[in-house]
């Protein structure tokens, strides 16, 4: 009769086994689509490959002139990018580090605001954002960049995640005590203590807020707004080739900073919880079901 | 820090309750803006109509074009949360039992990730540029003599779309439900083979009872998500409006009828509803999937 070890052995290897199985054929499902864009873009009408559409992509003259629309467009979402990391930044990390500091009753409030966007559909905010934005638009001007503050709240859960869990990581309070006693003034603790610390996760909010926000269609098609996707988007209907090339290059550009962001999220500490920041960040658990626990 | 809020304030002091209070007046001024306002225009707009309360709007909902709708959406929804969470429940467990820091999990986290949340209009352009008319995959399948003879299925709602949508469900199905396999310790398994039992009888008896509740929730999840995606139906979708994010697109755009915008707003809060009812049951099964799962 087999011992307890051979037996272990044996579960091992059926689960190694039956990893490596489904895992494969799983990934083929994901990856065979992305292989057919490349296909795609690479193709000529009688057989044989060209990188023709690729090296119209790399060359940004070309690109200008010949695609004026998707230079605007990602010129659009660039800018984008960066207004919502900033908002996001400066309305998020003084919040959160004040939540905790002084108002600790209110965490749950603010957890619950963070991660309300995640319930209502995007399509839905589109619909009430209508007449703010009617406002926004008549008092500001018709800049596509003012899309931003509505990003901002559509990337609020996921760098809610990746602050909470920075916060989490360090004793923002014992930080604070000593560099007010020392006499450092709120912007200086805020400045030149607390961000700091939060640099990895301060890191991770910004890169998840300009993956989301690169990838971003259904506002600012709504809105009649030509960012990134929605250049792409109407580019598909005359020059499928250059657009699905784009599209890939945006996955890619998301799976890079995913990829990148998982290593980074493993350098910080040993504990479970804090070991995988990216799937708390990423997952997208509803408001206040207790997926984000106090220690108590 | 829950212990004892109050102690150690000294040091923070010198500004009055009130004055902490500001503190957190732009988070809540920018949300009320950007979001608390958006939520009530819809549920408050969807009874008003020229500027009196009406139920006119919502009365409107009861044409048959938008309860087609909505009946395809739910369909479209739950298909394609079961086969999600089917398969992406398989493929967690898979993934669970992989070394915890190895690059296969890395590497398949950050994939799906991305498929799951950052894709929209380049998940259907993976699909067109695979399955269309010169597509690689539609032409492997002429080879081999299997393919259907025209690649309009592929934008038919309960077939490409749905094709489409696993393509973001699965992945999103694996990030949702890793932690919660994860949450299973070999203790449990050798306790179970210690005891006589089979690896049948710890999946029947231990490891399913405690992730079901987990299952079922990010079913639901699941079920939300596809039930709230515009931009990759919108990108493979352009004759018609089979799904009701489109049609609320569609009464967004056209400015033909009046009045049709506050209808448009009846639409997204029979979404909002909808929502809020699967999200309320996902809250209270999650409350009771925590028992087991530290996470």
């Amino acid at each position: 009769m087999a011992g307890p070890v051979s037996q272990r052995a044996a579960v091992r290897r059926k689960q190694a086994i039956f990893r490596w199985v489904t895992v494969s054929l799983v990934l083929a499902f994901f990856m065979l689509p992305l292989i057919g864009m490349l296909d795609f873009t690479t193709k000529v009408r009688r057989g044989g490959r060209t990188m023709a559409t690729w090296k119209t992509l790399m060359n940004v003259s070309e690109i200008s002139t010949k695609y004026p629309a998707l230079k605007e467009g990602f010129i659009a979402s660039i800018g984008l990018s960066v207004i919502t990391v900033v908002i996001m930044l400066a309305l998020l990390v003084p919040t959160m580090t004040w939540v905790r500091l002084r108002l600790p009753g209110m965490s749950r409030l603010v957890e619950f605001i963070c991660l309300l966007p995640l319930t209502v559909p995007a399509i839905v905010l589109v619909v009430g954002l209508a007449p703010v934005y009617s406002w926004v638009f008549y008092l500001f001007g018709e800049s596509t960049l003012w899309l931003g503050l509505a990003y901002v709240v559509l990337v609020l859960p996921y760098a809610y995640r990746a602050l909470d869990a920075g916060l989490r990581a360090i004793d923002v309070k014992t930080l604070s005590e000593a560099a007010r006693s020392l006499g450092a003034s709120w912007f200086r603790v805020m400045w030149r203590i607390v961000l700091p610390n939060l640099r990895t996760a301060v890191l991770s909010a910004s890169f998840l807020s300009v993956a989301l926000v690169l990838g971003e269609f259904t506002i600012a098609n709504l809105f009649s707004r030509r960012n990134l996707q929605v250049a792409m988007y109407q580019l598909g209907k005359s020059d499928a080739k250059i657009s699905v090339a784009v599209g890939l290059l945006s996955l890619v550009f998301a799976f890079v900073v995913l990829f990148a962001m998982s290593f980074v999220g493993a350098q910080r500490s040993g504990s479970r919880r804090r070991r995988r920041p990216l799937a708390a960040a990423v997952a997208p658990a509803p408001a206040g079901t207790g997926s984000v626990k106090e220690p108590s | 820090m829950a212990k004892s809020p109050r102690s150690g304030t000294r040091a923070l002091g010198g500004i009055k309750p009130s004055g902490a209070l500001a503190g957190v007046v732009p988070f809540f001024a920018y949300t009320t803006v950007f979001l608390l306002i958006p939520t009530l225009v819809v549920i408050i707009a969807a009874f008003v109509s020229d500027g009196h309360l009406t139920l006119g709007n919502v009365r409107a909902l009861g044409n048959a074009g938008f309860l087609t709708a909505l009946k395809q959406s739910i369909i479209l929804s739950a298909l394609t949360a079961i086969i999600g969470a089917v398969v992406g429940g398989i493929l967690a467990y898979a993934v669970s039992t992989a070394r915890p820091d190895g690059i296969l999990k890395r590497f398949i986290t950050s994939l799906c990730g991305v498929l799951a949340q950052f894709g929209g209009v380049a998940l259907a352009f993976a699909f067109i540029a695979s399955f269309g008319a010169q597509g690689m995959i539609s032409a492997w399948m002429k080879k081999a003599g299997v393919g259907p003879s025209s690649t309009l299925w592929l934008y038919q709602w309960d077939k490409g779309v749905l094709l489409v949508y696993l393509y973001f469900q699965i992945p999103l199905m694996l990030i949702v439900f890793l932690p919660a396999v994860e949450g299973l310790r070999p203790q449990w398994r050798e306790a179970t083979e210690t005891l006589g039992g089979t690896t049948w009888t710890y999946w029947r008896r231990v490891a399913m009872p405690i992730l079901f509740p987990s299952f079922v929730g990010a079913t639901l999840l699941l079920f939300t998500n596809a039930f709230s995606a515009y931009a990759t139906a919108a990108a493979l979708v352009s004759q018609a409006q089979p799904l009701v994010p489109l049609q609320i697109a569609g009464t967004f755009t056209s400015e033909t009828v009046l009045g049709q915008a506050n209808v448009g707003k009846a639409m997204a809060l029979a979404m909002v509803v909808v929502v809020a009812i699967v999200m309320t049951i996902y809250a209270w099964l999650d409350k009771r999937s925590s028992k087991w799962l530290v996470r």
